[in-house]
Formats: C-alpha cells, sequence, structure tokens
C-alpha cells in the first residue's frame, strides 16, 4: 500500500519534475557551460570572457547601475507602499475597497504595455509632463536624453509599477495586527510614531523581509521597462544585467558573451533568495 | 466624596472622547488627501492612455493641451481593430495565454495535490525546489533556451525558433511553479478527516482530488488560473527573443516592434494598442479583484 502511494505521487509529481529539470535546472547549467565558449562558439575558452568583462568599464557601469537601480526601486516602493497601506488602512470598509482596487491597478497593467504611456509621457517633443511643469516654469526636461534624469525615469517607472503590491501586502499584514495592541498603547499615551515602531513594524517584520527579498529579486532582474524606455542609453547608461544581456547575447549575436553578462546576477539572487527561504520556512514553523 | 470623583471623571472623559474622535476624522481627512495625491500618480498614466488614444495623428502633432480631447474619435481603434496584423498578436497572446493556463493547471494540481497530503521521499525537498524555481527570473535563463531551441532545432529539424507555439511550452517555467506553491498552501489547508473519509468509503486518489481537493480549493484554483493567465499575457522577454517575423508575435512585443517605426511614432494607435493590449488582466481584475489579490498575497501567506 506504501508503496503504491509513493508511485502514484511519482507519477502525480513527474510533470513539474521533468519541467522544472528540462526547462530550468538544465538552461541553467547550460548558461555556465555557454558563458565559458567563444564567439563562434567553437572552443572552450576557460574564464576569459569573464576576464575579458571585467576589463571592460560598461560592465562596470552596468553593476553599478543595477545595484542603483535596485536597492533606489526597491526602498521607494517599499516606502510608498507602506505610507499608501496606512492611509488605505484609516478608509472605512467599502470605500476601502475602492481604492485598494483602484491603486492596485498600475501592477495590473502588463508592464510592456504600461511603460509604453510612459515612453509617450516622457516623448522629448511631445511630453505631457513637460507641458505642465512649463506652467510652473520649469523645465523642459529631457527625460530620457540625459544620464540622470534617464536613471531617475526607469526608476520612477519601476517604483510606479511595483508600489502597489508593496501596498497589497502591507494592507494585508496591518490587517492582522490586532486592534488592541494599538488601544492599549494609546491608553499608555504612545503617539503615532511610537505606535508605528513598536507595534506595526515588529509586527509586520516577516511580510516586510519577505515583500523586499523578492522585489529585491524582480527589480534586479528587470526587463522590461528599461528596454522599452531607453533601450539603455543614453550611453549605455540605463543598462541593466537584463537589458545588456539581451543587447550582447541576441543582438549582437555573441551568445557566450551574454550568458556570462547575465550569470552575475546569481550571487545577488541566490543572496536574496536563501533569506526569503529562511523567512519561508519560519513562517511554516509558525503556523 | 464619591459624588465628587464620579463628577469630575464624567466631563474629562466625555472630553477625551470627542478629541480622539475629532482625532480620528482629521486623521481620515488627511488620509482622502494623500490618498487622492497617490491615486493621481498612479493612475496618470493609464489614464493618458485613454485619453491619447481618442485624439487623431493631427491632433497629436498640433501640440495642443495634451491631458485634454479636442476632438474625439474612435478611428484609432477602428483602425486596429480592424487590422489583420494586430487581430493576428491578439489571437496569439490568446491562444499562448489559454493553453498555458490549462498545461499549467494540469502540471500544478497533481503536483501540488501530492506534495501536499502525500508524504513521500523527497516531498521535502521538492517543494523546496518548486519555490526556488520561481524566484528563477526569465532573464537569467533566455540566452540558454534560446541556444537550446536552436540546437533542438538543428538537431531534430522541427522549427522551434520564431514559432509561437514554442512559447506554450517555455511559459510553464513562469506559472507552474507559483501555481504549486499557492496549490499546497490551500490544499495543506483542507481537513484531513475531509479526504480520510472519503478514502474510508473507498473512493480512490483521483477521486479525492477530483471530488473533495479542487471543488474546496476552488478559490486557490481561481487565483492560479488569474496568475498564470496574467503572467502569460504580460511575458515580453521570451517572445522578444524567441519570435520574429510578425505573423509570430504577441501582442506586447506586436505593439512595441511594428507600432513604432523608425522615427515615425503614431502614439494614438501605439496608446490604444497598449490599452486594448492591457484589457484583458485589467477586465479579469475588475471582476475577480478579491480572487486576484488573494493569489497575490498567498505567495508569501500561505506554505
Amino acid at each position: 500500500m506504501l508503496g503504491r502511494k509513493s508511485t502514484v505521487a511519482f507519477f502525480l509529481t513527474l510533470p513539474l519534475i521533468l519541467l522544472i529539470a528540462l526547462l530550468v535546472l538544465y538552461p541553467a547549467f547550460y548558461s555556465v557551460y555557454l558563458a565559458t565558449l567563444n564567439k563562434a562558439m567553437t572552443k572552450f575558452v576557460g574564464f576569459s570572457n569573464f576576464t575579458f568583462l571585467f576589463k571592460r568599464e560598461t560592465f562596470w557601469m552596468v553593476v553599478r547601475q543595477s545595484c542603483i537601480f535596485a536597492i533606489t526601486a526597491v526602498f521607494f516602493k517599499a516606502l510608498i507602499g507602506f505610507i499608501v497601506a496606512h492611509f488605505v488602512h484609516n478608509i472605512p470598509g467599502k470605500k476601502q475597497r475602492k481604492w485598494r482596487g483602484m491603486l492596485l491597478v498600475p501592477w495590473v497593467i502588463p508592464p510592456a504595455m504600461s511603460t509604453l504611456a510612459w515612453l509617450w509621457l516622457f516623448d522629448p517633443s511631445y511630453s505631457a509632463f513637460n507641458y505642465t511643469l512649463s506652467f510652473f516654469g520649469v523645465g523642459p526636461i529631457p527625460w530620457l536624453g540625459d544620464t540622470f534624469w534617464a536613471r531617475f525615469s526607469v526608476i520612477l517607472v519601476n517604483v510606479w509599477y511595483g508600489a502597489p503590491f508593496f501596498l497589497i501586502m502591507y494592507l494585508a499584514a496591518l490587517k492582522s495586527v490586532p486592534d488592541q495592541l494599538y488601544e492599549a498603547a494609546s491608553i499608555d499615551g504612545a503617539n503615532w510614531w511610537q505606535k508605528i515602531w513598536h507595534i506595526t513594524l515588529p509586527m509586520m517584520r516577516n511580510i516586510i523581509a519577505i515583500t523586499t527579498l523578492f522585489s529585491l529579486i524582480v527589480t534586479f532582474a528587470n526587463f522590461d521597462i528599461v528596454r522599452i524606455l531607453t533601450s539603455g542609453g543614453p550611453l549605455d547608461t540605463t543598462h541593466l544585467f537584463a537589458t545588456w544581456a539581451f543587447q550582447v547575447g541576441i543582438q549582437s549575436s555573441d551568445i557566450p558573451l551574454g550568458a556570462c553578462v547575465s550569470l552575475f546576477m546569481v550571487p545577488i539572487l541566490a543572496v536574496a533568495a536563501i533569506f526569503i527561504l529562511r523567512d519561508v520556512n519560519k513562517r511554516g514553523n509558525e503556523a | 466624596m464619591s459624588t465628587l470623583a464620579i463628577d469630575k471623571a464624567g466631563p474629562s472623559r466625555k472630553v477625551k472622547l470627542r478629541s480622539m474622535s475629532r482625532d480620528r476624522t482629521w486623521a481620515l481627512r488627511w488620509s482622502y488627501f494623500f490618498l487622492v495625491l497617490f491615486a493621481i500618480f498612479f493612475l496618470v498614466p493609464p489614464i493618458y492612455m485613454v485619453i491619447t488614444s481618442l485624439k487623431s495623428s493631427a491632433e497629436i502633432s498640433a501640440a495642443t493641451n495634451p491631458w485634454w480631447v479636442f476632438h474625439p474619435t474612435l478611428s484609432n481603434y477602428v483602425e486596429l481593430l480592424t487590422s489583420n496584423q494586430f487581430l493576428r498578436f491578439f489571437w496569439n497572446s490568446s491562444m499562448i495565454s489559454i493553453v498555458v493556463v490549462i498545461v499549467t493547471m494540469l502540471i500544478s494540481i497533481p503536483a501540488a495535490f501530492a506534495l501536499a497530503r502525500m508524504k513521500f521521499w523527497g516531498s521535502a525537498t521538492l517543494a523546496t525546489g518548486v519555490f526556488l524555481t520561481y524566484l528563477i527570473p526569465d532573464s537569467l535563463l533566455f540566452i540558454p533556451l534560446f541556444k537550446m531551441l536552436a540546437v533542438v532545432q538543428d538537431v531534430t529539424g522541427i522549427t522551434l525558433l520564431n514559432r509561437w507555439y514554442v512559447l506554450v511550452f517555455i511559459y510553464p517555467t513562469l506559472t507552474v511553479p507559483f501555481c504549486t506553491w499557492i496549490m499546497i498552501g490551500y490544499f495543506a489547508s483542507i481537513p484531513k478527516e475531509l479526504d480520510e473519509a472519503a478514502l474510508i468509503d473507498g473512493a480512490s486518489w483521483l477521486q479525492t482530488l477530483t471530488r473533495i481537493f479542487i471543488p474546496v480549493a476552488l478559490p486557490g484554483l481561481i487565483a492560479a488560473t488569474i496568475f498564470a493567465f496574467t503572467v502569460s499575457w504580460a511575458q515580453f522577454l521570451y517572445p522578444l527573443v524567441f519570435t520574429t517575423s510578425i505573423d509570430q508575435l504577441v501582442l506586447p512585443v506586436g505593439i512595441t516592434t511594428t507600432l513604432i517605426k523608425g522615427d515615425v511614432f503614431n502614439w494614438g494607435q501605439i496608446m490604444t494598442g497598449a490599452l486594448l493590449g492591457a484589457a484583458p488582466p485589467l477586465v479579469i481584475y475588475a471582476f475577480l479583484m478579491d480572487y486576484y489579490i488573494a493569489g497575490l498575497t498567498a505567495g508569501a501567506t500561505k506554505g
């Protein structure tokens, strides 16, 4: 009976195992192999792709920009999500549902589609932002033409797209904090800041950690937004690992070098994944 | 003495209550104020899409007030919805998303059932592995997958590159891990007594799955379906890399590559296309918001 049960279980999970093995694990290792070949993929060159990258200035710029992009964007997504979640939490009952529904819209629209809207808002000659700002005597701002502003713009769009996700996660976490804790704190004379610092943050710590780490992975590996907004420009200054790997590996058909570039994402992703896993397991044990 | 004390306590208590409720009213007013500001930030791009989609090219290039439509026209919609090319993109996207949802469910549900209920050798490791797979981004795998498809194509002679249906095999790597993960959570929350009773009554494993687990975990199933659909619909990198001919493109890639022609940007049509491309996920979200949000939060709170 026991033997039969595990046979059934094996067949039930077999498609899943095959899918992961063939289309996730195998390509992941294949990528390492590809990274050790020369451009024509005819001979093994060891680490020379890696050492080649280390010597290129663009590579270090991509490393720096990826880190700046991911850290800044995740920070502002988390901050805006946290603040807005509190405001939504204050709204009573039915109205709260409407606000929540409205504020999640950026997350629902496919990022490739909404980034087109941003591209149009940032248009050099017809920018609706510059039109509006001109009434305040500001601008015109070269949203995508200047290095600083282009970096600012890709982060802005990423924050716009990702903040609603944080909002929803934090709102769910806020609802799970018992009201009695706040009431008790009010009676003891705590102000709003003390309530946030001593009640809200400790109670939400786990959700904040998981959401932030998860978002860090997704943001670090982002492709759509930068690809559509700037394609890495001006002068490769907004490239992330993903967009640069695409340009090098697919557009310039240097597959080994492209594979090599994308492999540099692994260490950071792995660290974030380990922490997420630890937190998820902790939650599992608590439940 | 005692009456005096009560007299004293009475009014002061009232004052405190009133001030607290006044605090609440002000907190609510400020909340609304800031929510309106954030709502503007969040909704400007989609609203601007709608505004631009209603303008003719002439009005756009006249550079009048960009936030207002002076001569609303549906010509962009008519043009796109009668263009074979655009309908082709829509058809490709729909076919892929629907098939991917079905494939995802066929893989995820049995696997989640086995992982939630049948403890077998390596089941805990596999569950963790599924979660880790979910964390592997598409931008890490598109180059090796591209090369793999090219190699398989060379060896077998079956055309894999530049065929939309290949995406049906690739997308499940993005949807299956998460769907399996949240289904494990939903299945595990079903009381064991329920399926034990069914087994005692002589039901097979398959019957317990179809008669008990699937109906009871239906909300989770709907959430997983929505997730799989929206992920497949929005996927941009894989189709951009694996397909190139116009008749093989999906909507996001089609709009970004064919409507943007060199320096000539037909923004009215691009915005209309983007809006139509965003419509299916938005419609699903409008009608099934609670399931959508349940699926979103399930990843971190279930399992």
